[in-house]
């Protein structure tokens, strides 16, 4: 397959890249810049393990293809670590355990992120609802919705 | 390891997880993040289109030569089986192929897409069997085989196949005589229950990578919970010794028992075997996850339960079907755990029950959080439920009346230890306002509240063993070593927690070294069974204990003063006679100078500890008598209020309230944390999950289909209750509590259905649709009741 040059922002630094058509953002992200704080978890959007931000917009990256990129900016765990919104959330699920295993952290993490973008005082119904494509099998959720509620009090 | 008289403050302390703040910020390497490089391969598998059918022929010969395919592997170059307890399984299917997923051959190419092209020119001739789907059919007489050579297999002494059948393991109890009592019974319950499939849905999904170099040494980075048995394991399959084999596991993204035992990663190696220096990577699609490895077995079980007419259980007649699929490698000990433990938590003076292991052509049952036990007090506690009701007594009493205790021979002969179940079920039936009615709720719902308890004892082999080591660095700072796996339960915080509080030095001084990798750390059987903080922390106390001693004799020579006399706080040792004092860091690896610097004392220091049961019995293969079948037990209770929508089925769940018996919390925080999510994933196994299989391929094999619990689905208030009657043999009294948070719910969460609504179900899960059509069944036809 010809690969095709794409000009992505990715965590604020400009990549180019040459991509096949047929490859996702996740693989993208995960194969092409080794940011592995990216998971995968099903490629067929259902999970929410693999969320990062495409133009400050929460998204799932397994079923984005990189050439749809091609001009825009993503933003990853790795990126966002580094700001400060993302820090108060990273400490409020550190304090309440709200981590165990850790595969579905980065997607939860960031789509909480954005949810606190657009509505920084959510109530638990909008804590819910922002959350309810990001599955867990470990926490049961309860302490990472208060880990959202308390970082967004902060 | 007997409890130290007085307990360090670090034990009972809410520190924070050590593994939060790589997990946090995607730092933590998973073992689908290790990097290697260009000259990695990828693998695909080829897999039987057919539960049962015998393998005419494979041709690979187009596949082989198709661009970009590096190596093609079938059954034919792998003759051993492999397997845990019972030796079933082959890495490649031979001869015959037994369900809808089965390897049949794998490719190696240089991209996933060349790998999964390859496959289709794989041409495998089948000649279709008969198949069979259900324990019901797989048990008569006239029943086709799907393993006729099993009385030719290799299998541990403790699990007994019946050859000729498709019954891989039959494990019987035999205590008093429930026959002779029935007629004594005021009340007798005969139920007979179908527990359904399920899986564990980890969101990693199962990798491994493998890499052979030249000189035939095998690498396997693999998502684990047993590297240590899954080197052992594949070294007898492959023929190779464990030596050459080396099992790096990076942290596990989810296991609940399906990342346990060998299942996928001996495919990779097959390939790398034929690729010598190039990594070979397989990683599960989540269709695969679903139906190819492991998932939870169903179960069918039949009780016949009485009890006398003030309430005390008389008798219990257990039957139970374990759908074992089309091996039993690691099933046949599910079957013998429900076997040892079939009473459920109950002292009960005659007991007959059989519980068989039964081959049918459905996906392979394995390890899944609970061993067996969630499956098994489902049927225990609903019958328990209803002749506390035959014979007009609160459910509660009831429970308190026959709940087993310290000193009752249980029913295999084994006397129990102390236990806090009275405590447990107390409590959680006083957190739900139990015997008080619930808060008024629209006409069109029903509201109703429910409890069941529970115990689950470890399910291993006599002799899992633990190890642990602890090295000093230069600034008195430590390096834990452990070959037990961070799953999220907790465990390397655990460790060192124990660790710290046990040696004497600050929490934050203590790092485990990691991935766990056979080749460095020390040996831990496996990281399954709840076994962990009991078992290697036990084995990390010993290594604290060794370093102890180890430091201490450095300063009493230096100092010239009984070791008796030294203390470590803080990581200072300091003399309790002369009050000198010296940090850890001044002498830890260079040791201390004599007077003048006349010579040194010292070195390098590092603890080693271990810890293995050695008083586990055998049981009787015709009565499962033996004076102590396991280690101990864990045990507990959860209560629920939940409300039922009448035009819908809908249940939502108004409190959820658990109370577990953990010994000694080390970290109570830790402990509720898997109070809560084990709640959770019961709570979905109760509602949502079940396999789909028709004509054994699964339907559902995706989140869309197969549902589990989301943000949307919590309990309004969910509590977390801890009880601590220490374990005599548990560091600082500490026992198991991973898995046990989601034993009880199912049957809790019936019972709860029935006090509101009136019906009782065949089993999960408890679907809007089901109890919907349930009360269309009652309004019409009228509750079938429990009487004899």
């Amino acid at each position: 397959m010809e690969l095709i040059k794409i000009h992505v922002t990715v965590n604020g630094s400009e990549e180019i890249l040459d991509v096949s058509p047929n490859l996702s953002l996740l693989n993208m992200l995960r194969e092409n810049l080794a940011l592995t704080g990216t998971k995968s978890g099903c490629e067929a959007g259902e999970c929410g393990a693999c969320t990062v931000l495409l133009e400050r917009e929460p998204v799932n990256s397994c079923m984005v293809l990189a050439v749809e990129c091609n001009g825009l900016s993503v933003e990853t765990i790795e990126g966002l670590s580094e700001k400060e919104a993302m820090k108060k959330l990273q400490n409020a699920f550190m304090d309440l355990s709200a981590i165990q295993c850790g595969f579905c952290t980065p997607g939860m993490l960031i789509s909480a992120f954005a949810l606190l973008k657009r509505n920084p005082n959510p109530n638990d119904e909008e804590i819910r609802m922002a959350l309810l494509g990001n599955l867990c099998r470990c926490t049961g959720y309860e302490r990472i919705i208060n880990a959202v509620k308390k970082a967004a009090k902060k | 390891m007997k409890i130290k008289e007085k307990i360090p403050d670090l034990i009972g302390s809410n520190v924070h997880r050590v593994d939060v703040q790589e997990k946090a910020t995607g730092a933590a390497v998973f073992t689908d993040d290790v990097q290697f490089g260009r000259n990695l391969l990828f693998a695909r598998i080829k897999r039987s289109p057919h539960p049962h059918a015998i393998i005419k022929s494979i041709d690979t010969s187009k596949a082989e030569k198709f661009p970009g395919v590096k190596a093609v592997a079938t059954g034919v170059d792998f003759p051993k089986r492999i397997g845990l307890y019972l030796k079933d399984k082959y890495i490649f299917a031979r001869e015959r192929v037994r369900f809808v997923g089965e390897p049949v051959a794998g490719v190696a190419a240089i991209s996933e897409e060349v790998a999964e092209s390859a496959l289709d020119l794989i041409k495998v001739e089948y000649e279709i069997l008969p198949a069979i789907f259900h324990p019901d059919d797989a048990i008569k007489p006239d029943a086709i085989l799907i393993h006729p050579d099993l009385g030719k297999y290799e299998v541990a002494n403790f699990i007994f196949p019946k050859s000729g059948t498709n019954i891989s393991n039959h494990f019987k109890v035999r205590k008093g005589n429930p026959d002779l009592v029935w007629d004594a019974c005021t009340a007798v319950v005969s139920r007979k229950y179908y527990i359904p499939h399920i899986q564990h849905v980890p969101i990693e999904t199962h990798v491994a990578v493998a890499k052979v170099d030249q000189t035939g040494k095998v690498t396997l980075w693999s998502s684990s919970q047993s590297p240590f048995a899954q080197r052992d394991l594949i070294a007898k399959s492959l023929g190779m010794s464990p030596s050459n084999i080396r099992v790096i596991a990076n942290y596990v993204g989810g296991g609940f028992g399906c990342k346990a035992g060998v299942t996928m990663e001996t495919l990779p190696i097959a390939l790398a075997l034929k690729v010598r220096g190039r990594p070979v990577k397989l990683r599960l699609t989540r269709e695969e996850e679903f139906y190819t490895n492991f998932v939870r077995q169903a179960l069918v079980i039949e009780l016949k339960m009485g009890c006398d007419k003030d309430g005390n259980i008389l008798a219990l007649e257990n039957t139970m079907y374990w759908d074992g699929g089309a091996s039993t490698e690691y099933g046949v000990n599910i079957a013998r755990a429900g076997g040892y433990s079939c009473t459920g938590p109950y002292d009960i003076p005659h007991v007959k029950a059989d519980s068989y292991c039964v081959y049918t052509n459905n996906t392979i049952g394995g390890p899944y959080r609970g061993f067996g036990m969630s499956e098994l007090h489902t049927g225990i506690e609903q019958c328990v439920d209803e002749l506390a009701e035959e014979i007009g007594m609160d459910k509660v009493a009831f429970r308190m009346l026959n709940a087993v205790q310290k000193g009752d021979i249980l029913a295999t002969g084994m006397k129990m230890h102390p236990t806090g179940i009275k405590e447990c079920i107390e409590k959680a039936a006083h957190a739900v306002d139990w015997g008080k009615p619930s808060e008024p709720c629209p006409p069109n719902k029903r509201r109703g509240k429910g409890i069941a308890i529970m115990w689950k004892a470890p399910a291993m082999p006599p002799n899992p063993g633990s190890s642990a080591t602890i090295k000093l660095n230069e600034d008195g700072t430590i390096l834990l070593g452990v070959g037990g796996q961070e799953l999220g339960q907790g465990a390397f915080t655990v460790a060192v927690q124990i660790a710290a509080a046990a040696l004497g030095v600050p929490f934050e001084s203590v790092r485990v070294v990691g991935p766990v990798d056979t080749d460095y750390s020390p040996y831990e059987w496996q990281t399954v069974a709840s076994r962990l903080t009991w078992s290697m922390g036990n084995a990390v106390m010993a290594a604290a204990i060794d370093t102890r001693k180890q430091i201490f004799e450095i300063v009493s020579e230096a100092w010239g003063e009984d070791t008796k006399d030294l203390e470590i706080i803080d990581g200072i040792v300091i003399s309790k006679t002369s009050e000198r004092e010296i940090p850890l860091k001044d002498f830890a690896v260079y040791g201390i100078p004599n007077k003048d610097f006349e010579g040194w004392i010292g070195g390098p220091i590092y603890g080693r500890g271990k810890f293995m049961p050695n008083y586990v019995t055998g049981l009787d293969k015709d009565s499962g008598q033996g004076e102590r079948a396991v280690v101990h037990y864990t045990t507990g209770a959860q209560a629920f209020e939940i409300e039922v929508d009448l035009d819908s089925g809908k249940i939502e769940i108004i409190q959820a309230v658990s109370a577990f018996d953990v010994g000694r919390a080390i970290n109570p925080d830790l402990v509720r944390a898997q109070m809560e999510g084990g709640i959770v994933q019961g709570i979905s196994s109760t509602i949502f999950e079940q396999m789909i299989f028709k004509d054994g391929q699964m339907q559902n094999p995706s989140f869309v289909d197969y549902r589990i619990a989301t943000t949307m689905d919590l309990p309004k208030r969910i509590e977390s209750i801890i009880v601590e009657v220490p374990q005599d043999d548990g560091p600082y009294g500490a026992r198991g509590i991973g898995e046990h948070p989601m034993v009880p719910t199912i049957a809790a969460i019936a019972n709860a259905i029935y006090d509101a609504v009136g019906i009782r179900m065949e089993g999960p899960p408890f679907t809007s649709e089901k109890i919907f059509t349930h009360l269309k069944m009652k309004g019409t036809q009228g509750f079938q009741t429990n009487k004899r």
